[in-house]
């Protein structure tokens, strides 16, 4: 399903149906997560992938002219470098633990000590919420500064632009 | 989109299901899937749409300019705040356990207040990003 979307957004060259298949495979990403039991990042998914940044495309589009230009040329090395880092991306899948092997390296490390103790150091019982703002509350700062900064950015990139016209 | 009848009214109808969600999703965060990054998009969400239906300077009336940009900041201030809130009262950075007496009551309000400030920011910045976007040019309202 994914990939027949995917092949239909390769191939369209009206800018107003890749956004709109863009969105389908946003919603099929979050149906997939849903599946492997990460709701938190199901919902973010379906939010900013499917519903924000869909917006934000047709309004780009709004700005620029609905439909691609046919390349000059050929894009064969490009294609080339496609397909090589697939390969490799997908060569590298083979080197990791079987899906949910309550051996893997990641279950044996912290995640016992989260699992187990979440509740009682914390008093929250959904784990994924303790670890993420309490135990990795440092990373999660600077995630939300990535989003400041990024927001920061489009205000200057956006803004002077508008005031010169 | 002035004469979109059906729409309009379903927007009104929504919007404040919409903005309820997101607090449920945030202040439920502890305890179901959920936290500050998806209450403040699903927040931010509820805004655009109200900008599509009823087009940018009605949104822009609702949530101006100014508010928008000190929620960018805001949020970051307030997960830093509660960082140096815990030197100050004596734990590391970021320990939310001196917050309050019990310190597991202190970690509670930690993540709490922490959510918090993701919420805020991440809303801010998305309804800044929409804003510029949409009020370039000739504006997705005017369609």
């Amino acid at each position: 399903m994914t990939i027949v979307v995917t092949l239909a957004i390769t191939l369209q060259r009206n800018l107003f149906a890749v956004v709109v298949m863009s969105g389908i495979y946003s919603f099929l990403m979050a149906t997939a997560l849903v599946v492997l039991d990460a709701v938190d990042v199901a919902m973010t998914e379906a939010a900013v992938g499917a519903g924000v940044s869909t917006v934000l495309l047709l309004g780009a589009i709004h700005l620029t002219q609905g439909n691609e230009t046919r390349p000059l040329r050929k894009p064969l090395l490009p294609l080339v470098v496609a397909l090589g880092v697939g390969a490799a991306l997908i060569y590298g899948t083979l080197g990791l633990p079987a899906f949910s092997d309550p051996q893997a390296p990641i279950h044996v490390h912290v995640a016992p000590h989260y699992i187990e103790q979440a509740m009682a150091e914390t008093g929250v019982p959904n784990v994924v919420t303790a670890v993420l703002a309490s135990y990795r509350g440092y990373d999660t700062l600077g995630e939300t500064i990535v989003v400041f900064t990024a927001g920061i950015g489009v205000i200057a990139l956006l803004r002077r632009r508008r005031r010169r016209e | 989109m002035r004469s979109h009848l059906i729409l309009r009214v379903v927007a009104k109808l929504l919007i404040p299901f919409m903005l309820l969600f997101a607090l449920y999703v945030q202040f439920h965060g502890d305890f179901g899937p959920g936290g500050g990054f998806q209450a403040g998009v699903i927040f931010a969400a509820a805004i655009i749409l109200y900008g599509l239906i009823y087009g940018l300077p009605a949104a822009r009336l609702m949530v101006p300019d100014l508010v928008v940009e000190s929620m960018i900041a805001g949020g970051v201030l307030l997960y830093a705040g509660v960082g140096l809130a815990g030197i100050a009262l004596g734990g590391n950075f970021l320990d939310y356990s001196v917050l309050a007496a019990d310190p597991v009551q202190g970690q509670h309000r930690g993540i709490l207040l922490v959510e918090f400030g993701v919420l805020i920011t991440v809303a801010g910045v998305m309804l800044k990003i929409f804003y510029v976007f949409a009020g370039r040019g000739k504006g997705i309202d005017e369609t």
